[in-house]
């Protein structure tokens, strides 16, 4: 009996091993080592699955890609969900992969920590570069889920501490497919539109995954450009993002980043009572300060002098008053005594005085003789005497 | 001058004037009159700050693409 010859096409046996082969594995795990990884410009995904003895081609479509929580590398050893296909043009068979996942916690943790050291090294962490956050936002952007608890916290903070501001919220998918990319747009547009003074960027506590777009470099480099000072607020108090070591300031969970970047309006009040209680009391004491000092001014020796130099020219008034009067008195009692003696002097020298003392005036008609010779014979004199006068006749 | 209005934007300007003005009246190196308009300036600036402080409602706004593709910022309610 000869074996019978089934002669069949490339085409028909490829088919019949893709069939064979799709039906047999519709879905498996594969863990493996990455190599050969290639992101192509289409998006998609291609590298190849190794371990020692083997290896088989991987595909991952672009809208796939988009749900991976970190970058592969080659190296890196991970878990691939998907079907066997085979691609008939090439002969070849491949894992058509729906998800991948690092192997283990530590992968994404070594995921992590990669980035870290990078962006480190780039200095995107320095603290020198990390900015003050205003002491008074008037607007504060938000980005984060516009449904999330996130923002119902930040906001009942913020209402209750300074509801003088405004929000401003970039709504954004906080984890899943292209929520980094999402984000870092958010921060983008809210440097660009939001004119905000300050930006957080968070969402409520997760697992590692659902924090994921947090640690991604398309955020922590948009962090990084932000013009504008940025508080991350993600979850969890415990976890660090790589957001975290990016932003200007570090909040462990939304409600705290709202405490944060807020005053506190009742102590803001109290400090304005303070104020106002300074400013009185500091008005006061200089009101009293200024009343003592007119006082002293008053009470003053120079102050005082008009007064006293009044009162010494009175005195002087007074004492000149009583000169006047005593010299007047004087001058009139020795006027007096002057007058007393000429009135004696005066007396002694009068005519009838001397009359009494024996002389005679001799008078013609009533012109005085006082020369014999003056006379003539028969003139007719009157000779007055003490006590009267007799007319005689010359001889 | 006297304007009961408030600016926006004048909060933290404000604070540091009123902080200004107290350490001036504190130190005493002014006049009277000098002290006096800075205690008016004061007493104003801090009535002013703290109206603006008892505003009860906190405005919330979406950052939001418009019709021409622009972005705008929005009422978050109103939509």
């Amino acid at each position: 009996m000869s074996v019978e010859k089934q002669i069949v096409s490339v085409s028909d046996i490829t088919r019949q091993i893709k069939m064979s082969l799709e039906q047999r594995f519709p879905r498996v795990w594969i863990q493996g080592e990455i190599s050969n990884f290639k992101h192509h410009t289409s998006g998609h995904l291609y590298f190849t699955l190794k371990d020692e003895g083997a290896q088989i081609s991987a595909t991952m479509w672009r809208n796939r890609v988009a749900s991976l929580l970190f970058t592969p590398e080659d190296g890196m050893k991970v878990i691939a969900r998907g079907g066997i296909t085979v691609y008939p043009p090439r002969g070849s068979y491949q894992i058509d992969v729906e998800q991948l996942t690092p192997v283990g916690m530590g992968e994404l943790q070594i995921a992590f920590d990669r980035l870290k050291q990078k962006l480190a090294g780039e200095g995107l962490f320095d603290e020198s570069r990390k900015r003050p956050l205003p002491m008074f936002p008037e607007r504060i952007g938000i980005i984060t889920s516009e449904t999330g608890a996130a923002l119902q916290d930040m906001r009942t903070v913020i209402a209750r501490r300074f509801p003088c501001v405004e929000l401003i919220l970039a709504p954004v998918r906080v984890q899943g497919a292209g929520a980094s990319d999402e984000i870092a747009q958010a921060l983008r547009e809210m440097n660009r539109h939001g004119k905000v003074d300050v930006i957080v960027v968070g969402r409520g506590g997760g697992s590692l995954e659902d924090l994921w777009a947090f640690n991604e470099e398309v955020v922590a480099r948009a962090i990084f450009a932000s013009e504008i000072p940025v508080v991350s607020a993600v979850g969890h108090e415990i976890d660090f993002t790589i957001a975290d070591f990016v932003a200007d300031l570090r909040a462990p969970t939304p409600s705290a980043a709202a405490e944060m970047i807020v005053p506190d309006r009742l102590e803001l009040l109290e400090l304005l009572r303070n104020n106002e209680y300074t400013m009185r009391q500091a008005l006061a004491q200089m009101i009293t300060t200024n009343r003592e000092r007119i006082r002293s001014l008053v009470a003053s020796y120079a102050f005082n002098r008009p007064k006293d130099m009044i009162r010494e020219f009175v005195q002087r008034v007074d004492e000149l008053h009583r000169s006047i009067g005593t010299n007047i008195a004087h001058r009139y009692e020795r006027a007096a005594q002057g007058i007393e003696s000429l009135v004696k002097r005066i007396r002694g020298a009068s005519p009838r005085s001397i009359l009494r003392r024996g002389y005679a005036i001799v008078r013609r008609g009533e012109s005085v003789v006082t020369l014999a010779q003056s006379l003539k014979c028969d003139d007719e004199a009157t000779i007055e005497l003490q006590d009267g006068k007799v007319v005689t006749k010359v001889q | 001058m006297g304007s009961k209005k408030v600016h926006k934007g004048s909060f933290e300007s404000s604070l540091k004037r009123l902080e200004a003005i107290v350490e001036s009246l504190e130190q005493g190196k002014v006049s009277l009159d000098e002290a006096v308009g800075l205690y008016e300036e004061g007493i104003q600036l801090s009535r002013e700050c703290a109206e603006k402080l008892r505003a009860t409602e906190l405005k919330i706004r979406k950052l939001a693409k418009s019709v021409d593709g622009d972005l705008d910022v929005t009422d978050l309610d109103k939509e």
